[in-house]
């Protein structure tokens, strides 16, 4: 299968200005890729910079060192030091990101939250709010709550809402940052059901699970990132 | 939406600075602005933000460096080498200002449907039943009552000028909105909706905006891509996220680090 | 030396009053208001022994243009024998030593506020209006930086922002005096405090109309024959006022009338408001349905005072 993602040499610190200028290390020498179809997740203990790893490929975070290189087409582009616009585009068309937490917009409805990766990557209106209904009903999340903005709802049902956003449209690469963090097991399956639904359809996906079950159902292979530790400085 | 993907930049600036006598307004700044993308300037009081703002929409001429548009006709001009007669068509056809004091951006003694319908008029609609019946569409939009179509902004409460100045920056369907602190001096809940309707407008037709504001909530909510100013200088620019989830500058994590959380 | 400079005795006026370097500083500002019809041309305005608001400016302009064979007739509000008229037309018989007349066609210069006379004017005649704010944008911008540049880029949207007021809040565009003009398709123009009945007139009349603002210091003009159409909206076209009776004492229709009271029990009539031609019509033999009242004797159409403000 082809290589979707690459990181090479990958290096971040954080500098605290207001610290007094501390370096705080993250990771140091991140190397590894993830293929067409499998799902890559990385282990290690909580602020091991599992987190840091995914919002730099995501581009949420700067790189401060090496490549972080993604397939698109026929051409290969390093997110570490792209243009804004060229990250915007790869963000609408090319990594999805599912995270634990919604960033609720005022008086947009569920369904049309849901529906909007998918309407950005041209599909109409009608489809879109189908598909995100689908997908709202597969979650679990009420009927009746499909067309109230998100806002109000108790924590469980946004993080479904924000997972259905995550995964409706296709993106070649996925990033999941702890999916099924205090689902119940019912909707656990589920996601797992989509994961396998992403691979099948040849998604990579990296991922950060702390569940040790659904971790072993879907994980293809577990980088440990302890091994990139970087040291204080 | 290919707003990502055009080709050719709609706004070009190129080193622009703007003095006060000796004292800087703004210094050396460059960079370039694509169709249907939303760019926050923020930084404090006095950091310059507005007087960019000003030297781009042609408000204020800068002390050297060049700014160039992208006309409709595609070719790209030096804004100040425009004509009064070109520079102020674009400025009532292709572009929109939307002030902080909607009473700056409005004309406060004539009716709600002719703040909306000046801009037609001015590019010669003469047909009153037309240029009503585009100012009450546009009234909707920006979710003013039809009934409120014959009333003074003066009957309004902030949030509607604000929105009415909207609509009447929006009637013709500008490519290029220029915003300053648009939702400054409105009160939470208000200023909710605002940015909410701004947001959808924007993505709905597509609009480039330049917007400044000193709220990163915003910042962030609105906008694509950011820059931090500071004493006149761009000193950070990025994506919005990157630059706020990991400000690398003193000064913007400073920014981002006395947002109130709730 | 020309025909209007006079070397008087110490104590006496130079002919019409002002001396000859003003009139040719006037002279030139009117040419150039020919020449760029519509365009309120700047001008040193003088101090005239009357007050602002009198007709300061039609005053220069006519003292600008005056030759001594001229005719002139004095019109305020279409009469000839108010206090305004009286007064200007004694002005002149007593700087310039001129004819002056009631009559419309006998006139050469005619000075008017607020009127034009019904009977229709020829070549050989002058119409100069007194002009008391000249810019038409002035109630809706008042910055005259910002006007000028908005005459310069014939940036006139603004004109019909005000139009647009008129219809949604009267249903009709109400404007009823100092109706704005397009003339010769460029310049947005104030044809002075006139009732728009007045307006079709100033379209391609065949007399050279001239407008004084004399404390506003600008003069501007309409030549002969030029195109000058009233400003409106295509669902809302330009419309005249409309008199459902005949003048009182006359009987003409198709002109405009002056309500005048006539008791303090309701009694009115409506009379023309150009007394001239009510006068010429009633010697021609024409009677309206109130000429034999008594109580329109002692007006006989002479006193009346616009009211259709």
């Amino acid at each position: 299968m082809p290589v979707r993602l690459y990181l090479n040499n990958v290096g971040k610190s954080f500098t605290m200005h207001l610290q007094g200028g501390t370096v705080i290390p993250v990771v140091k020498q991140v190397e590894f890729s993830v293929n067409a179809g499998e799902c890559v997740v990385l282990g290690g203990p909580s602020g091991a910079g599992k987190s840091s790893i995914l919002k730099m490929i995501y581009g949420n975070y700067r790189c401060d060192e090496g490549q972080i290189l993604v397939t698109v087409g026929d051409e290969i582009i390093n997110i570490a030091g792209a243009e804004p616009r060229r990250m915007l585009s790869l963000r609408e068309a090319t990594i999805g990101y599912v995270s634990q937490f919604l960033r609720t917009i005022p008086r947009v409805s569920a369904e049309d939250v849901v529906a909007e990766p998918l309407i950005a990557q041209g599909a109409s209106e009608a489809e879109g709010v189908d598909t995100a209904r689908a997908l709202l009903s597969r979650l679990n999340v009420p009927e009746r709550l499909w067309t109230l903005p998100p806002a109000t709802f108790s924590g469980g049902e946004q993080q479904r809402v924000n997972i259905a956003r995550g995964f409706i449209a296709h993106y070649p690469i996925l990033l999941l940052d702890e999916p099924t963090a205090s689902l119940d097991a019912a909707n656990r399956a589920v996601v797992v059901r989509l994961v396998e639904e992403k691979k099948e359809k040849g998604v990579a996906m990296v991922g950060i699970l702390h569940d040790q079950d659904v971790r072993e159902q879907i994980a293809d292979r577990i980088i440990d990132v302890t091994g990139f530790a970087a040291e204080a400085a | 939406m290919n707003a990502f993907q055009a080709e050719d930049p709609l706004l070009q600036v190129h080193n622009v600075t703007r003095y006060y006598g000796d004292r800087v307004g703004c210094l050396d700044v460059s960079f370039d602005l694509w169709p249907g993308e939303v760019l926050a300037i923020v930084g404090e009081s006095g950091s310059g933000k507005t007087t960019l703002l000003n030297c781009l929409s042609t408000r204020l001429a800068p002390t050297t460096g060049a700014i160039e548009y992208r006309m409709r006709d595609g070719a790209m001009r030096n804004l100040y080498q425009l004509t009064e007669a070109e520079r102020r068509l674009l400025m009532r056809t292709d572009w929109g200002f939307v002030h902080q004091n909607a009473a700056d951006g409005l004309r406060m003694n004539v009716s709600a449907g002719a703040n909306v319908g000046e801009r037609l008029m001015a590019i010669g609609d003469r047909h009153y039943g037309n240029i009503r019946s585009i100012a009450d569409d546009w009234l909707g939009r920006v979710e003013i009552e039809s009934d409120r179509i014959d009333d003074d902004p003066r009957s309004f409460s902030g949030g509607m000028r604000q929105r009415l100045q909207i609509a009447r920056n929006l009637v013709t369907r500008p490519r290029l909105v220029f915003m300053d602190e648009p939702t400054g001096g409105l009160d939470v809940s208000v200023q909710a909706r605002l940015l909410d309707l701004l947001r959808r407008l924007v993505a709905d037709l597509g609009l480039s905006v330049v917007i400044v504001t000193h709220d990163l909530a915003v910042a962030r909510l609105l906008s694509h891509r950011i820059m931090v100013m500071r004493h006149g200088n761009v000193i950070e620019s990025g994506l919005t996220d990157q630059v706020l989830d990991d400000p690398r500058e003193p000064y913007t994590q400073l920014l981002v680090s006395s947002i109130l959380q709730v | 030396m020309n025909d209007t400079a006079q070397i008087y005795d110490q104590g006496e006026y130079n002919f019409a009053y002002l001396d000859e370097q003003t009139k040719r500083m006037i002279r030139r500002a009117i040419l150039k208001g020919i020449a760029i019809p519509g365009y309120q041309v700047p001008f040193a305005s003088r101090e005239m022994p009357m007050p602002y608001g009198w007709g300061t400016g039609g005053v220069q302009v006519t003292a600008a243009i005056l030759g001594q064979d001229d005719c002139l007739k004095m019109i305020d509000q279409g009469s000839d024998d108010t206090t305004n008229a009286v007064s200007l037309r004694g002005f002149f018989e007593k700087t310039a030593g001129i004819r002056t007349t009631y009559e419309t066609s006998e006139a050469t210069v005619i000075q008017t506020r607020h009127r034009i006379p019904e009977k229709p004017l020829t070549e050989d005649q002058v119409l100069v209006f007194q002009v008391p704010i000249p810019e038409p944008l002035r109630f809706l911008e008042p910055r005259e930086t910002e006007t000028r540049k908005m005459h310069a880029l014939e940036d006139y949207g603004l004109m019909h922002v005000k139009l647009y007021e008129d219809i949604a809040k009267n249903g009709h565009i109400a404007t009823t005096y100092a109706y704005p003009v397009k003339v010769n398709d460029r310049y947005v123009m104030d044809p002075s405090p006139t009732p728009k009945f007045d307006n079709p007139k100033i379209d391609r009349m065949a007399a050279l109309q001239l407008y004084g603002a004399g404390r506003e210091k600008r003069i501007y003009a309409i030549p002969p024959y030029t195109k000058v159409k009233s400003l409106d909206f295509e669902d809302y076209p330009f419309e005249v006022q409309t008199f459902d009776k005949p003048c009182g004492l006359c009987g003409a229709e198709n002109v405009y009338l002056d309500e005048v009271i006539l008791d303090d029990k309701g009694g009115r009539m409506f009379v023309c408001s150009d007394s001239d031609h009510c006068e010429e019509r009633r010697a021609d033999g024409h009677l309206g349905p109130m000429a034999a009242s008594p109580e329109a004797g002692q007006f006989g159409g002479q006193n009346a005072q616009e009211t259709a403000r």
